[in-house]
């Protein structure tokens, strides 16, 4: 059974507030009702089974969606109430975002790729450009790649270009969209420490959207868990795993079956079986 | 059943509808963007390569048959006739109003309207697109301007390319197939076709065909289902859709421009 958790004591220093969010995609609600605060400087994570809508909670959260109903404010400011340029302002500043594919663009190298932001948004000289990607590429260990095309990058090295890309204008704040997802040990390993040090040495909030369960309650110091458009355990890595829902233990777990049965609804296999047998017979008549 | 029929009918015309607000719309967007070139202006330059100058050779190729065709045809019905000197003013015509502009159009559909569906529809179903707005840059201005701008100043340089390689095509069958003096083709040309009736209003043409074509190439990237059906299917709509325009707007223009 899922319950709504109402957050009731307001955190110290939020850098994300939001309440009452609803979002729905044709039919289906993704959201319904749901609230939740981000603390600044910390990682906090959230996670859920896939298809709960964490890409689309970070997009809105960026403004590229809009919900239902409900707000979000982002360091104070309700994003979906911003003129274009206040919102353009508002993600230059604060925002930097992770997406899952990298979203590099496949026409610059690695280092123009990382230059990207800061030559739109700052009016620095070439020489200060060419220094800053350098460092950027150098803390995630690939500044020898920086002359490569993205199509030559591997998975995991175009998430760590991307990350490089996404510290180019040092946000408050990076929104991590499933980093982990299709990683090998070894990148998975590297991402896992890029995301904890940048916290710690450079003091970024971060969110971190993943189901990867064991890595990102590694990294994590709160962690949200949504289902079925609602929040449905909230607390630190630790209040997480000694919850007392069968739901939140079984996602945990990784058990196969529990409240989230392993079968999709179907009939008793029995009775399928003896309806096809019949219906092939019929057919050979 | 009945209600079924109508309700699908409705929701039908609700999507036209639906789209083709969004597509103005996102015109409008694209010509408020535009000044962000002044600012960029090497963005443009390099899509003006890609879109207009990597257009260059099937436009070249395609002018020079188109003119050479013409000529024989139209040598083979005036000869007829004994007017066979004539044959400049009929390639002349018929490529200057109607054929330069329209095929220019076809072509430019074809070749760099459904690379840039295609490219912009890569982008999208890539996150590219998304990622830059997550990184405060428009891609209204930093993808689509360059583009809608290189296709709009390309076409009509692209039919002009076309108009002066058909004539030369149809000069070469008139003179050195046909034997036709070189004179007579040039001088019934000259006497006969007029710049404002006839090159300018063809010109008018390509500009009407390149902003519809490429406004319409633009948008489906920009538009499309960010998967691969959908990015073959926006491909195709783009050619299609972008076709049929150039040849229902043609015959709007003649009878506004030609008609007595």
């Amino acid at each position: 059974m899922l319950r709504k958790i109402d957050i009731s004591t307001e955190l110290s220093d939020v850098i994300i507030k939001i309440r009452g969010l609803s979002f729905s995609r044709g039919e289906r609600k993704i959201f319904d009702n749901i609230d939740m605060d981000i603390e600044r400087g910390k990682v906090t994570a959230i996670m859920g089974p896939s298809g709960t809508g964490k890409t689309t909670l970070l997009k809105l959260i960026g403004g590229q969606l809009k919900p239902d109903s409900g707000t979000i404010h982002v360091d104070g400011e309700n994003v979906h109430q911003l003129s274009q340029s206040a919102l353009y302002d508002l993600r230059q500043r604060t925002m930097g975002m992770l997406f899952q594919s990298g979203a590099l663009l496949t026409d610059l190298t690695v280092f123009e790729n990382v230059a990207f932001p800061l030559r739109e948004h700052t009016s620095l000289p070439e020489s200060a450009i060419h220094h800053l990607v350098l460092l950027k590429l150098e803390v995630v260990g690939l500044r020898g790649a920086r002359y490569l095309m993205p199509a030559e990058l591997s998975g995991g090295m175009a998430r760590r270009v991307a990350l490089a890309r996404a510290i180019a204008l040092d946000p408050e704040m990076i929104m991590f969209d499933e980093p982990f997802t299709g990683q090998d040990p070894i990148s998975m390993g590297v991402l896992v420490k890029l995301i904890h040090d940048m916290n710690h040495a450079l003091g970024m909030t971060s969110v971190v959207v993943s189901h990867d369960v064991d890595e990102t309650a590694s990294i994590s110091d709160y962690i949200y868990v949504l289902s079925q458009g609602r929040v449905v355990e909230h607390g630190t890595p630790g209040n997480i795993k000694d919850s007392d829902s069968t739901w939140v233990q079984q996602f945990m777990g990784g058990l196969a079956d529990g409240p989230v049965p392993f079968h999709f609804t179907a009939r008793p296999l029995m009775e399928d079986m003896l309806e096809d047998g019949l219906r092939k017979k019929g057919a050979r008549r | 059943m009945i209600a079924g029929w109508l309700q699908g009918i409705g929701h039908w015309v609700f999507n036209r509808f639906s789209r083709v607000g969004r597509g103005s719309l996102f015109l409008l967007q694209c010509l408020l963007s535009l000044s962000y070139m002044v600012k960029r202006p090497l963005l443009l330059v390099r899509q003006l390569y890609y879109v207009g100058v990597q257009t260059l050779l099937i436009i070249l190729v395609a002018g020079l048959f188109v003119g050479m065709v013409l000529a024989l045809q139209a040598y083979i019905v005036l000869v007829d006739f004994g007017a066979e000197e004539s044959i400049s003013l009929m390639v002349s015509l018929s490529i200057l109003r109607e054929l330069g502009p329209v095929f220019t159009g076809l072509l430019f559909a074809g070749r760099a309207g459904s690379a840039l569906t295609a490219e912009i529809g890569l982008m999208k179903s890539t996150e590219q697109l998304s990622g830059m707005e997550m990184m405060a840059v428009n891609p209204m201005k930093y993808i689509i301007a360059p583009r809608f701008l290189a296709g709009f100043i390309s076409v009509p340089l692209l039919t002009a390319i076309f108009m002066a390689v058909a004539i030369f095509g149809g000069f070469v069958v008139a003179t050195e197939m046909l034997g036709l003096y070189e004179g007579v083709y040039w001088s019934q040309m000259q006497a006969k076709v007029d710049f404002y009736e006839d090159l300018m209003n063809g010109m008018i043409k390509s500009l009407v065909f390149g902003f519809v074509v490429v406004w319409i190439a633009v948008f489906e990237g920009y538009d499309c289902v960010p998967t691969s059906e959908g990015l073959g299917q926006a491909t195709t709509r783009t050619v299609v859709h972008g076709s049929l325009a150039v040849l229902g707007l043609d015959f709007i223009l003649t009878a506004l421009m030609f008609s007595v």
